[in-house]
């Protein structure tokens, strides 16, 4: 079983949606698709479901082109950010829908309802309506309905998004174990990089109506292949700025520079992106072969384990975050230390052209 | 000691004076006149529920509630599906939409008297349009100012025509606020186009359609201008619904005692029949 898709692109009047994309997807993981509102997770999951014919390409599942197939025919299932339910059927036979269908025996569909609610928490609810549940029953209650058909491949478009914050959390630990085991190929979009590494399994980067890096979720974290990507999996933002090399040193401003490291000290002389990670910039020094900026600090948030600092340097806002307490004026000038061994170094067309010598 | 602050009074006292105005006074007069006879230079006789006995032992009333009934259901059984399908069938997006909706609006722009005053002119069988062409070239023998049927099938009509765009707009403005993903499970689950009606378009329609359906029985239950100027109750009292029974006796034969018990009665079957219908509407949403 893969589900498959051959250079598809969407486009709608003038709008392109989807550039030019393929994408193969296997059961037995988690498929992420991580990018920014209106980046197109939505547009690529509606292709992979059948709900949306690509303007060009081909949808291939099971070794079959299933290019035109509708959803129905394809043994998909998919739940969505809002909670979609039939508003006046219970829960029971919200969950028992998909199966009567199906055609499913009468018998054989009170078992699976019964088995699908019990996993997800609803047993005590299923002859409510769904008017009468709480938001996350209500998701609960549409995840029934995707886990008990059966079904060859399941989307989920940010299920989560509009549960509060417990809820997210409590949900988001159970859904791995919900679909481990049922040989589907489960698609999961997100906009929050936080939920991709938390899932695990593969991860697409989505980005303007491209797909920019597929791979294991690890591993697209670590090793980013440009600067979209790397943007587009970090939170808080990853530090994009321009530097110069000239030798061996690596020159920020007037007064910020560093010896080239890893495979950054064999680039040509030039201009070229930096990217770093907030984590690697910390407001005390605490190891070797740290980089002091000084900095005017403008934002803080300090959420107890964590302390993050917004400051300007020569026109640029950068982002710190160290764990712990931290206590910042906001207006002051602090010094923060950069490693530079977590520096990412794209070239002019934002393409990864060598790094400070660890993994980002 | 607690001190009472009377001043509160002056803030609910513009809610109670339009109220008063607006309600209460002039249904205290009508309270006031059912009870009494009413004579030229102020006179007045005490006649305590006589008039309420005598109007719910009188055929004629039974007459004209039955009419109102027939009416009333009978617009509601057409107007109600007909407005539900026309709004399905409008366009959702497009440059359609502004065209069907203004198109639909047209009808409640026109006021009632001028209504009643074109479908009189339009369906006379010696000079309508509507009533030569029937008469003249098909040959069907079509007068409503003769033919009760006729009378009863033009008032329908003209009510339909008149007050089915009102049930469009209201559902169709259920149907457009139902969100896409709904569509798009029912797409997944492979349900037909009968089972998204059934199970998705209809239930989250229900509060529009409530709403419909008691404006439209409390202005067809209530109607007067249209009928009175298309036939003026008749041929005979064939179309006399309960608002012209009712001016007949107020204004025609000046009985302001039973006109009044008349209204009283009216006005309560109008709020019964709504209380009732929205509270079995709504009794699931606490």
């Amino acid at each position: 079983m893969v589900l498959e898709l051959r250079q598809i692109s969407k486009k709608v009047g003038q709008d392109t949606h989807l550039y030019p994309t393929s994408l193969r997807l296997e059961p037995g993981k988690f498929n992420i698709l991580l990018g920014a509102t209106n980046s197109g997770k939505t547009s690529l999951i509606k292709i992979l479901s059948g709900l949306e014919k690509p303007t060009t390409g081909e949808v291939w599942m099971d070794g079959e082109n299933v290019t035109g197939v509708t959803p129905q025919k394809r043994n998909i299932a998919l739940v969505h950010q809002f909670f979609v339910n039939y508003p006046h059927l219970n829960v029971f036979e919200n969950i028992a829908s998909p199966l009567r269908v199906a055609g499913v025996a009468k018998s054989e569909i009170s078992d699976r309802v019964k088995e699908a609610a019990d996993i997800l928490q609803l047993g005590p609810m299923l002859y409510r309506q769904p008017g009468e549940l709480s938001g996350g029953q209500q998701q609960r209650c549409a995840l029934a309905r995707a886990i008990v058909k059966e079904s060859k491949a399941i989307f989920l478009d940010e299920p989560l998004a509009n549960l509060d914050y417990k809820l997210r959390e409590e949900l988001r630990d159970q859904l791995p174990e919900l679909f481990a085991g049922r040989g589907a190929i489960v698609v999961y979009a997100t906009s929050e990089p936080s939920e991709a590494l938390l899932l695990g399994g593969n991860t697409a980067l989505v980005h303007a109506g491209k797909i920019t890096q597929f791979g294991e979720t690890t591993a697209v974290y670590r090793n980013p292949v440009d600067a979209i990507s790397a943007e587009v999996f970090s939170d808080p933002p990853i530090n994009v700025t321009n530097v110069t090399k000239t030798g061996n040193w690596i020159r920020l401003n007037d007064a910020v520079k560093w010896k080239a490291t890893g495979s950054s000290a064999d680039l040509a002389d030039g201009p070229y992106t930096i990217g770093i990670r907030p984590h690697f910039i910390k407001p005390e020094k605490d190891k070797k072969g740290l980089v002091e900026i000084l900095g005017k600090v403008e934002i803080t948030e300090l959420s107890g384990s964590e302390s993050v600092a917004h400051f300007q340097v020569s026109g640029n806002t950068w982002v710190s975050l160290d764990s712990g307490v931290h206590p910042y004026q906001i207006g002051e000038e602090h010094l923060f230390y950069m490693d530079p061994t977590a520096c990412f170094y794209f070239d002019a067309d934002g393409k990864l052209a060598a790094t400070g010598g660890t993994d980002g | 000691m607690k001190t009472i602050n009377q001043k509160g009074w002056f803030f609910v006292a513009p809610v109670v004076i339009l109220v008063a105005f607006n309600a209460l006074i002039p249904l205290m007069t009508v309270v006031n006149y059912s009870v009494q006879e009413t004579f030229g230079n102020n006179l007045f006789l005490w006649q305590g529920l006589d008039w309420f006995q005598n109007l719910l032992r009188s055929d004629r009333f039974y007459g004209a509630l039955g009419r109102q009934a027939l009416f009333t259901s009978t617009i509601l059984l057409i107007e109600i599906p007909l407005g539900v399908a026309i709004a399905l069938a409008m366009p959702r997006k497009g440059i359609w939409v502004p065209v069907c909706l203004v198109l639909m609006s047209l009808p409640l722009l026109i006021p009632w008297n001028v209504v009643g005053a074109m479908w009189n002119i339009f369906t006379l069988p010696d000079i309508g349009l509507a009533g030569y062409f029937l008469n003249s070239v098909l040959g069907i023998n079509y007068d409503m100012t003769q033919d009760p049927f006729a009378a009863w099938t033009t008032i329908i009509i003209m009510d339909v025509w008149h007050w089915t765009s009102l049930v469009v707009l209201l559902s169709y403005a259920g149907i457009i606020s139902i969100p896409d993903p709904y569509y798009q499970a029912a797409k997944i689950d492979g349900a037909s186009g009968w089972a998204v009606f059934w199970f998705i378009q209809l239930p989250k329609m229900k509060r529009v359609l409530t709403i419909a359906v008691l404006l439209r029985f409390m202005d067809s239950f209530n109607i007067y201008t249209e009928p009175f100027v298309l036939t003026g109750g008749g041929p005979g009292n064939a179309t006399t619904l309960l608002s012209i029974d009712l001016v007949k006796t107020a204004l025609g034969q000046f009985d302001l005692g039973p006109a009044a018990a008349m209204s009283l009665i009216y006005f309560a079957v109008t709020l019964l029949v709504s209380w009732i219908f929205y509270s079995y509407m709504t009794k699931d949403e606490e």
